[in-house]
């Protein structure tokens, strides 16, 4: 009778404490800090994949810029520390010091007014939330109340990634250009340029990777999940049922714009610079790509897929750097085509019957004979 | 608010309704007034507009001119969700439920407590939610299935859902587009018990092509022909009229 009176049923739990293993104790003791490091950058785009998740797997709502977002909590992280790293002593032989080098390059002599909060660590990491989720309320707001959906939306939110990397390109002055904000040095008076440091890093981020995903499983498991599901299905049984369709579109785009910034603020920390290439439209789609091979209804699916892939794409690209980007398109084409709900799907649909069967003989062996049918997804 | 002459609470009222597709008017000048508790029964045509003067009254189309006021409040300017928190429900001609909810869920979504953004991320599935759904899910027969997916229900089981989801908002006026179409007798049957049970105390406006089901339900029948009404009375009246017969009993 009651369907969701757990906030994690029994496959959701193991998948979430699988992972958990993983990423807490399997990858931190088994790699070197270079690969741990590496998994960091991939896990960043694990954030997007949950929001994708939400947006796109539950609410229908295909997101193709979602490298827009990733990128505008990514510069406002790097903003912050650019400033820290021009110090008036650091920047002293350029022409105006105490400037970031690359406007000094491009004959700024002045700090302009939008960089000027980013002097605050607190304001910074407001914006990494705000920004983005302003930014995306709008965007919004503009297309869902004029009932622009489906592939029109793709496309827009596509045609804005474009433009955010054409503007980041055009305005070498204040953005840092093609090259993006490079050399970063310290957070708060802390180098996160040293392997502690990127230690350190690591278990932040897989801490607020876990928070997220409560805070999707939460999303997923109110009311709001279920109209979500809703909206995807039958729009206007939910307009004539009295919802404001339009304001729960705006909700999960949002939603997952702030996902994504978090994910955009790691990436800067892990990495070390920002740049218009995470922004534009190829990183969107593979964005998309990492949820789509994960599994777009599964939150632990979208985690998997941004590893996994990012894994592949590491060691393919560096065996046959020419072959890397077809291997993706095909990779692309095949789970839609044979596998719509990802690696998760496989593993609802093949493994966990499974597993649920061993356990259930198991179990009829005493003398109880009730099987187990906790068909939800895992992972 | 009461500008001039109001003959009579009526609670909707349609007049000088207008909508236009690119210059074809598909509605024409339409005015008919429906009273409470009243059993309003459209018939007419293919093509006559029977189902655009739903889509207009709640919002799924557009008005092109004229005025639709229910209970004194003009609903050509609000907005779908609006209207329904206004108190007019809407069922589609084909069946429209959320085929990966359950049944439950399908119900539990139409309560009408918590539209809003926040107020669904607060949502408590209590006790008044759980028994109204189960009370509606009785009502429908589907109160064995409330834990099945919809996408397993029957064609006619989908109809008994959607009316279930309209019941469970409670709206002053229920509109039903076909509600017996594509049904076996059997289910057919059922469905006429359902809403004669589920008529009273609202006011109802259907659209049915089965006349056996229309004299047993309607109180008046509005008869539309092209975007225009034909006639209007009692089923009798309606039945006798020798302009309905010409255009559309007689076949």
């Amino acid at each position: 009778m009651i369907i969701n009176s757990r906030f994690f049923n029994r496959s959701e739990l193991i998948g979430f404490l699988a992972l958990a293993l993983l990423l807490f104790v399997i990858l931190p003791l088994s790699l070197d800090i270079f690969r741990l490091n590496l998994v960091a950058k991939y896990l960043t785009y694990a954030f997007v994949g949950i929001g994708l998740v939400l947006c796109w797997g539950y609410g229908g709502i295909l997101s193709l810029g979602q490298g827009v977002f990733f990128g505008l909590g990514g510069y406002c992280m790097a903003m912050y520390l650019k400033l820290e790293a021009s110090s008036v002593e650091n920047t002293k032989i350029q022409s105006t010091p105490g400037i970031p080098d690359f406007m000094d390059w491009n004959q700024l002599t002045q700090l302009p007014f939008f960089w000027k909060p980013f002097h605050s660590f607190p304001i910074t990491l407001i914006a990494i939330i705000l920004v983005p989720g302003i930014f995306a309320f709008i965007i919004g707001a503009a297309m869902f109340k004029r009932r622009v959906g489906g592939v029109y939306f793709a496309i827009i939110t596509q045609a804005i990634a474009a433009i955010m990397t054409i503007l980041i390109v055009g305005q070498q002055g204040y953005t840092g250009g093609i090259n993006g904000i490079t050399d970063l040095r310290t957070l708060h008076g802390w180098d996160i340029r040293t392997d502690h440091a990127k230690f350190i890093l690591y278990f932040v981020e897989v801490v607020l990777l876990f928070a997220c995903i409560v805070a999707a499983q939460f999303i997923r498991l109110t009311k709001l999940g279920r109209i979500l599901v809703a909206m995807r299905e039958q729009e206007d049984r939910v307009r004539f049922s009295g919802y404001s369709v339009a304001n729960f579109k705006i909700f999960a785009f949002c939603a997952a714009a702030i996902f994504a910034a978090i994910g955009g603020a790691m990436f800067t920390l892990e990495v070390g610079f920002m740049s218009p290439s995470f922004v534009g439209i190829v990183p969107s789609i593979e964005m998309v790509i990492y949820t789509a091979v994960g599994g777009r209804m599964s939150i632990f699916g979208a985690v998997w897929g941004s590893l996994l892939v990012n894994f592949a794409k590491t060691s393919l690209s560096e065996s046959f750097p020419q072959l890397w980007l077809f291997g993706l398109g095909a990779l692309f084409i095949a789970v839609v085509l044979a596998f719509p709900n990802g690696l998760s799907g496989i593993w609802q649909d093949h493994v966990q019957p499974r597993i649920d069967r061993l356990l259930a003989a198991r179990k009829s062996k005493p003398g109880n004979g009730f099987s187990v049918a906790d068909g939800a997804p895992a992972e | 608010m009461l500008i001039g002459h109001q003959p009579k609470d009526f609670l909707l009222a349609v007049s000088g309704l207008t909508v236009s597709f690119d210059g074809f008017k598909a509605v024409n000048d339409l005015s008919f007034y429906v009273e409470d508790n009243e059993i309003r029964v459209i018939i007419g045509p293919n093509g006559a507009g029977k189902t655009t003067v739903l889509d207009l009254i709640c919002g799924k189309t557009k008005t092109t001119s004229g005025s639709i006021q229910f209970r004194g409040q003009e609903l050509t300017r609000l907005r779908e969700n609006e209207i329904v928190q206004a108190g007019v429900g809407r069922k589609f001609q084909t069946p429209s439920v959320f085929e990966d909810l359950t049944v439950f869920e399908n119900l539990e979504i139409s309560f009408p407590r918590g539209r809003t953004v926040f107020g669904s991320l607060t949502f408590q599935r209590d006790a008044a939610v759980k028994q109204r759904v189960e009370e509606v899910a009785e009502m429908i027969f589907l109160k064995d299935r409330l834990d099945t997916y919809a996408d397993q229900l029957s064609h006619g089981q989908k109809q008994w859902l959607e009316i279930g989801m309209l019941l469970i908002q409670d709206p002053d006026l229920l509109m039903l587009d076909e509600p017996v179409a594509g049904m076996s007798v059997s289910e057919r049957a059922k469905t006429a018990e359902l809403l004669n049970r589920i008529i009273k105390g609202r006011s109802v406006l259907v659209i049915e092509h089965d006349m056996k089901f229309v004299e047993d339900i309607a109180h008046k029948v509005t008869v539309l022909h092209q975007g225009q009404i034909l006639s209007e009375g009692t089923m009798e009246h309606v039945k006798n009229d020798p302009k309905v017969i010409e255009v559309y009993l007689g076949h």
